[in-house]
């Protein structure tokens, strides 16, 4: 039983299209993202879900219920706005119960279901204090305890965390990720941050141009991403001309820059093909290996963890990192690429 | 679902028990015993025992609701066709069957719509709403579709449908014919449109007369507003609350009122010439009847309108463009002319426009001071209430200023054009304003300075002279203007009001203390519809709202005469159209102060109220309203004010019944009693001080908290 479907849906404003053609299901418990880059269509998306938008074409189910038609009021969502929209006339307290007041709950009540929720984010010791009196961190976890109050079936976050500080970020996001665990939320997440979506997802639609470009778990998506767009902007990915040999199975040979490997042939024909190489998934060296061929490095950056390499070989600019910070190699040494078994994976598309 | 049936039993009520036409007296509930009657019945009975079968047609929408069960998807398109049929039958038979002189001969006739009819039309047009949000429309929200329903249709209604009017009246002759001829004669007249003043003696054309006043009412208001913002924000001026008084007080006067005051000062008689004759022997003379007179009167009364447009426009302006000006080596008079004043352009275009239709619209004034210089207002006045009665040249003249004012108003527009001058954004801005070029300054306190003065005197001269015998000939102190107009004796019953002005002042503040709410929730809610929800056609909404800003109250007024006089409409006479003028005369105001306010207020407050479960009704009373407290006080003090001192438009609109006091007190100048005038003028004022005191009260303050200052916490995030 799905809880969220979208059948064929269009949103068109005049010539534009904002999302166009899209259809997916999600499945009660799981914390869905939609992730893209700014303009894509997720946020249209997920103001679809919650009526603050209406289709122009193509049908939305929430709950089994045909709700296409209904204004968000009517809607069992809520949502938790990127800028909070915390009411500043408020008090903490009178915000979290804004949900059940309006929808006729007795006040007694009202200030019970908000104060249980405001317990549940940490909040509790707030409850008179006006918006403008907390903390940023605060403001989002009243936000997050105001959409929690009527228990809606679909919680939808539209990138609760592009306003906190970058140490914030994730703390808050594993309280977000533990919550929705915990009491077995339905959760759609809209972020434009490819690691945030990878941390706290059970499954990622990807979006690019209203469209939807590829949808899967996490996993699925960085190693077998469906189409340049998706390798790309999943992690960083180094795509790169190859070619490949008859079909072995599921595998098939395919030869990269004089390099031979074995990879997943995800039913693409043998001949010229593309694959994605991870970054990590290239091995720099000063002598050379066995499977290897030579290149040159052109700029090196120190970045703490890790190094990052550009190297110009016969396949092209190749983007590398490299774990072994204490034996950096300087810009402009002659070096043997060689490539690891993991972290390589055929482009359909 | 539950709002169509609900829709559907008042179409119902409005049908079977009602007064379908109208009735005298409706509130004493006097129609109820004679339900049975011709001119009592509701729709129902008028259509089975008074021959009025077509009303039956009216059924038939509702008989369709009834009749069939859908579910809510198909619901919807039947729902809004049975509302469009059921508002389509409705005008059709009123506009089809009338008043026996506008009916062809053989039709049925009929009374013009009451109350009944009322409520039917509103019921008709909620189920046409209702119907199409359940398809979906403005996210499927009932409340917001039937809000933008209600507003369109009574702007049609009351704005465009007696403009309409004006356009066939001006077609047509006295009689009712049509006459292009006439026409054409009437609108290329010499009396119009000559300009023999240029080479000889003889008068120029009144149509060139009031341009040309507009124009120089126009431009000097919007120079003079500017210096006095200026001096109030970006100077160190002593005295910035002394400009606030001064920038009030003429909004609370009653237009013509400083008409009078110039003249009891400059006018033959005046204070000024005695004191110039007595010292300086130079003589009297009649100077002021004339162009001079109403200009300095239009200066006086629209130059606090300019200054108050000006300086939100130039305390708008971002004190950081300045400083980049500065930093780029452009010197204080460079950085004035290259930056600050074409980012004064918007402000400087609104400021012109007031001053430009509000001069057009005068009528007060002119009326008082004109002499032998003719303007289009007065003339228009005289061609409705004099002996000729001449409702096809009122038509074209009010055609002409008309054309005057949309003009002004398309050539705003376009010089605007498209630029964006938003400077206020969310933003804090730390950055200090340019101090003013020294000759600037300098200038600004030379006009300001003496113009103040100058202001002061005319409020001296109307103060006392309510309480003198006859300001410029006797000046024994009295209080006898007062007892004329508001004397109270005790009788065998207690109270009497036996003072002359009793009657047209309890009318005023009873019909402006009716106007005012109305106005400033159509505004607000209009404002709020325009900023806070998208919807198609919105851009030609806010064009629809925005024009009857630029119609001259002049042209309302002839216009609503001409449009209410017959059925299906028929409103003349009675108190209702007085409050109908107002709001829509008035509302442009409230819609402009709603949407400066919402605009600092983040959509997403009302987007996370709608995903709580809130529909739009409670939304606005729950979450934009508390925010709105400020504009509401703006608009709730704006609507009363001008309900009490407007003359142009209600000057046609009065009758004995319901007299008003600016029309009261234009009879009282016209009979030369000048003293009961202007005691009943400062009558007028101190009730409308205590009107703006009461209702700041009543509105309150809104809580933000600690930063309740800043316009951050407006937006959610802080």
């Amino acid at each position: 039983m799905a809880v969220v479907e979208f059948r064929n849906v269009f949103k068109r404003y005049g010539a534009v299209t904002a999302v166009d053609d899209v259809s997916f299901t999600i499945q009660p418990g799981r914390l869905v993202t939609l992730l893209g880059p700014s303009g894509c269509g997720k946020t249209t998306t997920l103001r679809l879900i919650a009526g603050l938008e209406m289709a122009s074409a193509g049908r939305i189910f929430i709950g089994e219920r045909d709700v296409t038609a209904f204004s968000a009021a009517e809607r069992d969502v809520s949502m938790v706005f990127q800028s909070y929209a915390l009411f500043p006339h408020m008090t903490v307290l009178e915000n979290a119960a804004y949900g059940p007041t309006v929808s006729g709950e007795k006040p007694e009540r009202a200030k019970e279901m908000a104060i249980a929720k405001l317990k549940l984010v940490g909040l509790d010791g707030f409850a008179e204090r006006l918006p403008s009196e907390l903390s940023g961190g605060q403001q989002q976890r009243v936000a997050v305890a105001r959409a929690l109050v009527l228990e809606p079936q679909v919680l939808l976050f539209d990138e609760p965390l592009s306003n906190l500080d970058a140490k914030l970020r994730r703390r808050v996001r594993e309280d977000i990720r533990e919550m929705q665990q915990s009491l077995k939320l339905t959760v759609v997440y809209v972020t434009h941050d490819q690691q945030e979506a990878l941390a706290v997802s059970d499954r990622i639609i990807v979006m690019s141009n209203a469209r939807i470009a590829q949808e899967g778990s996490p996993r699925e998506l960085y190693e077998a991403p469906r189409d340049r767009f998706v390798a790309d902007f999943i992690g960083d990915a180094n795509l790169v001309e190859a070619e490949m040999g008859a079909h072995q199975g599921e595998h098939a040979p395919v030869r990269i820059g004089g390099l031979d490997v074995r990879l997943a042939h995800r039913g693409v024909a043998p001949g010229a093909v593309r694959v994605a190489i991870r970054p990590e998934s290239i091995r720099l060296s000063l002598e050379k290996r066995e499977a290897s061929f030579a290149g040159t490095l052109r700029k090196a950056a120190y970045l703490g963890t890790h190094m990052e390499y550009t190297v110009v070989g016969p396949v092209g600019t190749l983007f590398v990192v490299d774990h072994a910070v204490n034996k950096p190699l300087a810009a402009g040494t002659a070096v043997f690429v060689s490539l690891s078994e993991q972290g390589i994976a055929l482009v359909p598309g | 679902m539950r709002s169509v049936a609900g829709w559907t039993a008042v179409a119902a009520a409005g049908l079977l028990l009602l007064p379908w036409y109208v009735v005298d007296n409706f509130w004493t509930f006097g129609w109820v015993a004679r339900a049975g009657g011709t001119a009592h019945a509701p729709a129902l009975l008028q259509a089975l025992l008074h021959g009025k079968a077509w009303l039956l047609l009216l059924f038939l929408p509702l008989a369709g609701i009834l009749a069939t069960r859908l579910p809510r998807e198909k619901a919807g398109f039947w729902v809004a066709l049975a509302g469009c049929t059921g508002l389509a039958v409705l005008l059709l038979q009123g506009f089809l069957f009338r008043h026996p002189n506008v009916t062809p001969a053989g039709w049925p006739t009929q009374a013009g719509m009451g109350y009944g009819a009322l409520v039917t039309g509103l019921a008709f047009l909620m189920l046409l709403c209702e119907g199409l949000a359940l398809r979906g429309v403005c996210r499927g929200d009932g409340f917001t579709v039937s809000s933008i329903g209600l507003i369109v249709a009574t702007i049609a209604i009351f704005v465009f449908f007696p403009i309409l009017f004006i356009l066939k009246s001006a077609l047509q002759d006295n009689a009712g014919n049509f006459a292009p001829a006439l026409f054409y004669a009437q609108i290329t007249d010499r009396s119009l449109w000559g300009l023999d003043c240029l080479v000889s003696s003889v008068r120029c054309g009144v149509a060139w007369n009031t341009l040309f006043l507009a124009g120089l009412v126009g431009a000097g208001t919007t120079l003079l507003g500017l210096a006095f913002a200026l001096v109030a924000t970006r100077t160190a001026f002593r005295f910035k609350g002394l400009l606030r008084v001064i920038s009030v007080l003429p909004i609370i006067t009653p237009p013509f009122v400083i008409g009078l005051a110039v003249i009891l000062l400059f006018g033959r008689n005046g204070g000024v010439t005695t004191l110039l004759y007595d010292w300086f022997d130079i003589p009297r003379s009649r100077w002021i009847y004339g162009l001079p007179g109403i200009f300095l009167a239009q200066m006086l009364a629209f130059t606090p309108i300019a200054f108050l447009v000006l300086i939100g426009v130039v305390q708008g302006i971002s004190p950081s463009l300045e400083e980049a000006s500065q930093t780029l080596r452009a010197r204080g008079w460079a950085t004035f002319r290259t930056v600050t004043l074409p980012l004064l352009r918007p402000g400087l275009a609104n400021a012109f426009l007031l001053g430009f239709v509000e001069s057009m619209a005068d009528f007060g004034n002119p009326l008082v001071l004109a002499g032998n210089f003719e303007v289009l207002s007065v003339k228009i006045f005289f061609a409705v209430v004099g002996a000729a009665h001449d409702q096809s040249k009122a038509a074209v003249l009010a055609l002409v200023i008309l054309s005057f004012t949309l003009a002004a108003f398309y050539a705003q527009q376009r010089w605007l054009g498209r630029a964006s001058y938003t400077t206020v954004t969310g933003k804090g801005d730390a950055g200090l304003p340019a101090p003013l070029p020294p000759m600037l300054r300098w200038l600004c306190y030379a006009v300001v300075a003496p113009w103040t003065l100058f202001t002061f005197a005319v409020y001296a001269t109307i103060l006392v002279g309510g309480f003198v015998k006859s300001l410029g000939r006797d000046y024994t102190p009295t209080l006898q203007h007062f007892l004329t107009g508001f004397s109270v004796s005790m009788g065998e019953r207690g109270l009497h009001f036996t003072g002359s002005a009793w009657d047209s002042l309890w009318t005023t503040v009873w019909i402006a203390a009716l106007a005012a709410p109305l106005t400033a929730a159509a505004g607000l809610l209009t404002a709020w519809l325009l900023t806070h929800q998208d919807f198609a056609g919105r851009r030609a909404f806010e064009f629809g709202t925005l024009l009857s800003f630029a119609i001259p109250g002049t042209v309302v007024g002839v216009s609503y005469i001409l449009a209410f006089n017959v059925a299906p409409f028929e409103l003349t006479g009675t108190g209702v159209i007085l409050v109908i003028c107002f709001v829509f005369r008035n509302m442009p105001v409230g819609v402009r102060a709603g949407i400066a306010a919402l605009s600092q207020i983040d959509k997403s407050l009302d987007e996370a109220s709608s995903t709580l479960g809130a529909r739009s009704a409670t939304t606005l009373r729950r979450v934009v309203a508390p925010l709105l407290r400020p504009a509401m006080v703006a608009a709730l003090v704006y609507s009363f004010v001008r309900a009490m001192t407007a003359v142009s438009a209600i000057i046609f609109l009065v009758t004995a019944q319901y007299n008003m006091a600016t029309a009261y007190i234009v009879g009282r100048v016209e009979a030369g009693e000048f003293g009961l005038a202007i005691a009943y003028s400062c009558v007028l004022i101190a009730i409308m001080v205590a009107a703006i005191l009461a209702i700041q009260l009543a509105v309150g303050e809104r809580k933000l908290g600690r930063r309740s200052a800043g316009d951050l916490a407006l937006q959610g995030s802080a």
